[in-house]
C-alpha cells in the first residue's frame, strides 16, 4: 500500500527545496484560513490552483482526494445552514435556511478546499523523509523528527503486519458485523500487531545503539538553495501578503 | 474526526497551537533518545489503527484508541498524536498545518488525563477489564467535547454543530470502549511488560 500519491514528479515543485515549500505553505495557509471575506478565500483558491497547475498531479487523483476530505466539509452543510442564526430564507415547517448559515458554509468550503490543494502541491510533492529533515533545519527539536522519520519509515511494516493478520483472520471465515465477537477479534488483532510492533521497536532499538546511534540521522541529501528557491520564496510570501491586503481593503471597503 | 482548515477563529487556533507545544515540549523533555524508537512504532501503529475500520450498524467507524495510546505513552502521546496527524495531514490532507496544534490537543489531551485516571487501576485483575472500557470511552467523550469546544468558541454560531460533534461521538465511545477493554485484557495476557513492564513506559521511569 502506497500512502505518498503525490511525492513522484519532476515540477517545480517537486524540486524545489522542502524547506521553503514549509514556509510558503504556513504563510499562505495562515492568511487563507483566517480570512473572513469571500473574495480573499477566492483569491487564495486562486492561488492554490495555480500552484496545483504549477505541481503537475494526476487531476483525477487530486480530485477523488478532495472528494474524500470534503467530509466534515459535507457535515457542516448538513448543520450550519440549518441551525446557523440570521435571516430565514427558505423555511419548511421546523427547518429553517438562514442566509448567513449558507454563507458560512460556502466561505468554509471555499477556503478549507483552498488549503488543501495548496497542502497537496507545497507538501504532498515531497517526501516525508525530506519534509522531516527541513523541518529539522527550521529548528523544530531533533527528539520530535526522529518520531516523525522513524514512524513514517515503520508504517508501512505496521500495516502489512495488521494486514497479514486481518488475511489470516478472513481465511478463518472470520466475518465482520456489530457484534461483540467482531470487536473482540479487532481488539485482538490490534493487540498483536501492538506486540509485534513493540517486539521490532526493541530490537530496531537495539540494532541502532549497536551501530552507535547518538540520536542524529545522517542523511544522504544535503540541502542547497538555490536563487530559485527564495523567487519561489519571495513569490509566495508576496501572494500571502497580497491575500491578507486584500482581505483588509475589503472589509474597509464594506465597513 | 478532525476539523478542517479554516473553520476556526485564530484565538481558538493559537491556545490550540500554545496547549500542544506545551504539551509536546513536555512529553519530549520526559522522553530518553533510548526510548524514541518505541515512541515512533507505536505512533505509527496508532496510524495504522486510524485506516482500521469497524462495522457499527449500516455504516462504519475507524479506530481511534488514543485512551490505550494515553495509557501505554503518559505525556509521550503528545509527540505521537502530533507525528501521527501531520502524516495523515501529508498522506490523506486531513487536517492541516494551522489547525494541527488544535487537532492534536483534541486527541492528546484526553490520552494523558486517561493516563493518571486509568493506568493505576490496570494493574489489578478485577479492575482491569473496565480501567480498559474507561479509557477507551472516556478518551473518545472527552475528544469530543473538546472538538465541540474549540467549534463553540469560535463562533456562537457553530453551538448546535458543537452539540451534534457530542452526540455522534457517543456510539464510537462504545466501541472505542469495547475496543480498548479487549485489547488491554489481551496485552496483559500476551505481553503484560508493555501494560507495567519496567520499562513499558517510555516516559515515567
Amino acid at each position: 500500500m502506497t500512502f505518498e500519491r503525490f511525492c513522484q514528479g519532476s515540477s517545480l515543485l517537486h524540486r524545489t527545496d522542502p524547506r521553503f515549500k514549509i514556509v510558503a505553505a504556513i504563510a499562505l495557509t495562515l492568511v487563507i484560513a483566517l480570512s473572513e471575506s469571500m473574495g480573499s478565500a477566492a483569491f487564495g483558491l486562486g492561488v492554490s490552483l495555480v500552484l496545483l497547475a504549477i505541481a503537475r498531479l494526476d487531476f483525477r487523483q487530486v480530485l477523488w482526494r478532495l472528494l474524500l476530505v470534503n467530509t466534515f466539509i459535507a457535515f457542516l452543510w448538513v448543520m450550519l445552514p440549518f441551525t446557523y442564526p440570521g435571516d430565514t430564507i427558505w423555511a419548511a415547517g421546523p427547518l429553517k435556511i438562514s442566509r448567513e448559515g449558507v454563507a458560512l458554509a460556502f466561505l468554509i468550503t471555499v477556503k478549507a478546499n483552498a488549503v488543501i490543494i495548496l497542502f497537496i502541491s507545497l507538501l504532498s510533492t515531497s517526501t516525508v523523509a525530506d519534509l522531516g529533515h527541513a523541518l529539522e533545519s527550521l529548528g523544530v527539536p531533533s527528539k520530535l523528527c526522529l518520531i516523525l522519520l522513524f514512524s513514517y519509515r515503520y508504517i508501512a511494516v505496521v500495516n502489512e503486519e495488521y494486514q497479514r493478520l486481518a488475511r489470516a483472520a478472513r481465511f478463518r471465515c472470520f466475518r465482520p458485523a456489530s457484534n461483540m465477537h467482531t470487536y473482540r477479534t479487532f481488539a485482538h488483532l490490534f493487540g498483536m500487531t501492538l506486540v509485534k510492533s513493540w517486539t521490532r521497536a526493541e530490537r530496531v532499538g537495539q540494532a541502532m545503539r549497536l551501530r552507535g546511534f547518538n540520536g542524529r540521522f545522517y542523511s544522504l541529501y544535503e540541502p542547497h538553495a538555490t536563487a530559485g528557491d527564495f523567487i519561489f520564496l519571495g513569490v509566495m510570501l508576496a501572494a500571502s501578503v497580497s491575500i491578507e491586503a486584500f482581505e483588509l481593503g475589503l472589509s474597509r471597503l464594506i465597513f | 474526526m478532525h476539523i478542517s482548515e479554516g473553520v476556526l477563529s485564530a484565538p481558538v487556533l493559537l491556545s490550540g497551537g500554545v496547549l500542544t507545544f506545551a504539551g509536546t515540549a513536555i512529553g519530549l523533555k520526559k522522553l530518553d533518545y533510548d526510548r524514541i524508537m518505541t515512541v515512533a512504532i507505536l505512533a505509527s501503529t496508532f496510524f495504522v489503527a486510524s485506516l482500521i475500520h469497524v462495522p457499527l450498524g449500516p455504516g462504519s467507524v475507524h479506530l481511534i484508541l488514543n485512551g490505550l495510546l494515553g495509557v501505554l505513552l503518559g505525556w509521550a502521546s503528545f509527540p505521537a498524536i502530533l507525528t501521527a496527524l501531520l502524516l495523515q495531514a501529508v498522506f490523506f490532507q486531513f487536517g492541516g498545518i494551522v489547525v494541527l496544534g488544535v487537532n492534536t490537543f483534541n486527541m492528546a489531551a484526553p490520552a494523558v488525563i486517561c493516563y493518571y485516571l486509568v493506568r493505576p487501576f490496570l494493574k489489578e485483575k478485577k479492575y482491569r477489564a473496565v480501567a480498559g472500557f474507561a479509557a477507551g470511552a472516556l478518551s473518545v467523550f472527552m475528544a469530543g467535547i473538546f472538538m465541540a469546544l474549540s467549534l463553540a468558541l469560535s463562533d456562537s454560531g457553530f453551538f448546535s454543530t458543537a452539540k451534534m460533534v457530542v452526540v455522534a461521538h457517543v456510539p464510537v465511545m462504545i466501541i472505542e470502549g469495547f475496543i480498548t477493554m479487549f485489547t488491554v485484557t489481551f496485552l496483559a495476557r500476551v505481553k503484560p511488560e508493555i501494560l507495567f513492564g519496567k520499562n513499558s513506559c517510555p516516559v515515567c521511569r
